[in-house]
């Protein structure tokens, strides 16, 4: 543990270190930003008058359209001469958002991604490759500084060039890989396909720290095996920070999310109601600490479930599951929700079937219907049609099984379902206008 | 040694075919004898080719889904009753075919079907021990590879 004060602080000790943070955010807010100022005043809150946490429930709470809305300084609280760093959300115009580090939020930034990476175990003996994207995206930088924070030897090479990750893996030694789990997969593909002879017991790689895309325990274990190290969930938002609001620690049960800097609340996605500890919901979030763009209540649409346990770490920090899917992501199929990681699971279970696939969603008449196209790799291939029909038949009563709806499976070939580095397409719903 | 047998995943859509075949043309492949089984969306080509695991590694760069099998090659008298004499043979014995089809080749008085079989050993021993001819891989696709 890097900072055991500050990580291994009692809960009643937290509690009243959120209060007195909180307080501070919901000012600073209000008084130096003047959206922040009109949706208080609009909603009849103000700061002064917040004295506990259930005054949550009067803050009102802030939408992913009010910070495009707020492109590209609107809701930042701090003049730019006290700004450091810029990072945007991919987007065209009117859809990108913009955020903004002052020097005190970059060091924050970093040191809550030197504590991820501490948490998996990671050391300054490390050699960290950083395979996330570098630039206006958060992933690549936070990792980065993060690394470097922690005092490992750290490789900026950025995301792509599968080809040259491979080679430094086996040249610099590295130790740890950070990067999206799909990207992960990625350069586990492109080795058997082109460097069939790499052995990945051989290398010095014994740790990843994957993010910035929902995953599956299924899709661990799969990364794990085929990469021969341990693999670790870490999560975040641009919004609130970017990577490290949350990252698992080496009981892989959970991420601990950093509540010294971020108060996180589950609410019901269709009443806002505040849900109790252990609910499934969507996760909102508030920031304690930041200066140039404070988050107060921001809606993630992200679904998951907070608790606490004992943790073998020592750390007291709320836990919030993997998350389950988005809220914007939520199909309603024949009025059963689902997430595509949930179909994702169910591939991944199945033998040898790689997530590689893609959701299609339409109308015939007024039913609707599901399509999950799964590439066939080397692994799953038989030239027995009675083994590929048996494979098609045995998804889709898994799906049906574990969703309770019913989806036609097509097996396409290999490389037919558009894929990127970066987050992949998993939906296509021609339902929508 | 058993003849080897290249299959491959295709999808149901225009194209595909001609590109596998295209593949194969660039790496010099000969196709000996080709037959495709097919359900709603996909299908599965199989072929006797001169190289078939050359064949298989050129068609994994071009990201194309095969593999390689062995299958078994029995000569039969071509005239009337020659194949109904082997399928009795199987029946009675209880052997499965997975598949079968006819290799469009013929040497002399003998026609060539070709079969898959789960425990190809067990089928290849009762067949020889029937009396049946057992084409070797060289005799079907020479030596090439
Ligand atoms: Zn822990």
């Amino acid at each position: 543990m890097l900072y055991p004060e500050k990580e291994k602080i009692s809960l009643e000790k937290l509690k009243e270190l959120q209060l007195e943070r909180l307080k501070w955010s919901l000012k600073h807010a209000y008084r130096n930003n003047a959206v922040y100022k009109k949706k208080f005043d609009d909603a009849g809150f103000n700061p002064d008058s917040f004295s506990s946490f259930d005054d949550m429930k009067r803050v009102p709470f802030l939408y992913k359209q009010e910070m495009r809305e707020s492109y590209p300084y609107g809701l930042f609280a701090v003049p730019m001469n006290k700004v450091v760093r810029l990072h945007s959300s991919s987007g065209t115009t009117g859809n990108a958002t913009v955020v903004g580090y002052t020097k005190n939020d970059v060091e924050i930034w970093a040191e809550v991604c030197a504590r991820s990476l501490s948490g998996i175990g990671a050391t300054e003996e490390d050699i960290i490759q950083v395979a996330y994207g570098y630039g206006l995206f958060t992933g690549g930088l936070g990792l980065h500084y993060g690394a470097e924070k922690l005092g490992a030897a750290t490789i900026p090479i950025s995301g792509g060039n599968t080809e040259k990750q491979l080679m430094l893996m086996k040249d610099f030694g590295s130790t740890v890989l950070a990067c999206t789990p799909s990207y992960a997969l990625n350069i586990a593909d492109f080795a058997a396909k082109n460097a069939p002879e790499l052995d990945f017991k051989k290398l010095k790689l014994r740790k990843g720290i994957f993010g910035a895309e929902p995953w599956t325990n299924e899709m661990r274990t799969e990364i794990e095996s085929r990469l021969d190290i341990d693999a670790y969930d870490i999560y975040g938002l641009s919004e609130v920070i970017g990577p490290g609001v949350s990252c698992e620690c080496e009981a892989k049960q959970g991420m601990h999310v950093f509540e010294d800097h971020f108060y996180v609340e589950i609410i019901n996605p269709e009443t806002g109601e505040i849900l109790p500890e252990g609910s499934q919901g969507e996760i909102v979030y508030t920031s304690l600490t930041k200066e140039a763009c404070p988050v107060i209540r921001y809606r993630s649409r992200d679904i998951t479930r907070l608790y606490r346990d004992n943790c073998s770490c020592g750390r007291v920090f709320t836990k919030m599951e993997k998350i389950t899917g988005r809220s914007d992501d939520m199909l309603i199929i024949r009025g059963v929700n689902v997430f595509p990681s949930q179909i994702e699971s169910v591939l991944v279970a199945v033998e040898g079937v790689e997530p590689h696939y893609q959701i299609i969603v339409d109308r015939k008449g007024t039913l609707d219907d599901i399509e999950v196209k799964v590439e066939v790799n080397e692994s799953i291939f038989s030239d027995e049609m009675k083994v590929m029909s048996e494979l098609s038949s045995k998804i889709a009563s898994k799906i049906k099984t574990h969703l309770n709806i019913s989806a036609k499976i097509t097996l396409v070939e290999p490389s037919s379902i558009e894929r990127s580095v970066g987050k992949a397409v998993r939906v296509i719903d021609k339902r929508k206008k | 040694m058993n003849i080897q047998q290249i299959s491959v995943f295709i999808e149901n859509k225009p194209g595909r075919l001609q590109h596998v075949l295209e593949v194969l043309n660039s790496g010099h492949i000969n196709i000996l004898t080709l037959t495709i089984a097919e359900i709603n969306d996909f299908g599965i080509l199989r072929m006797i080719v001169d190289k078939p695991n050359t064949a298989h590694d050129i068609l994994r760069k071009e990201n194309v889904t095969s593999s390689v099998n062995e299958v078994l090659g029995v000569g039969i008298d071509d005239k009337p009753g020659g194949l109904l004499r082997l399928i009795k043979c199987f029946a009675e014995n209880k052997l499965n075919i997975e598949y079968m089809y006819a290799f469009t080749q013929k040497k002399g008085d003998e026609a060539t079907m070709i079969f898959r079989f789960e425990d190809i050993e067990a089928a290849k021993n009762l067949l020889i021990k029937e009396g049946f001819n057992i084409m070797k891989k060289i005799d079907i696709i020479g030596d090439q590879e």
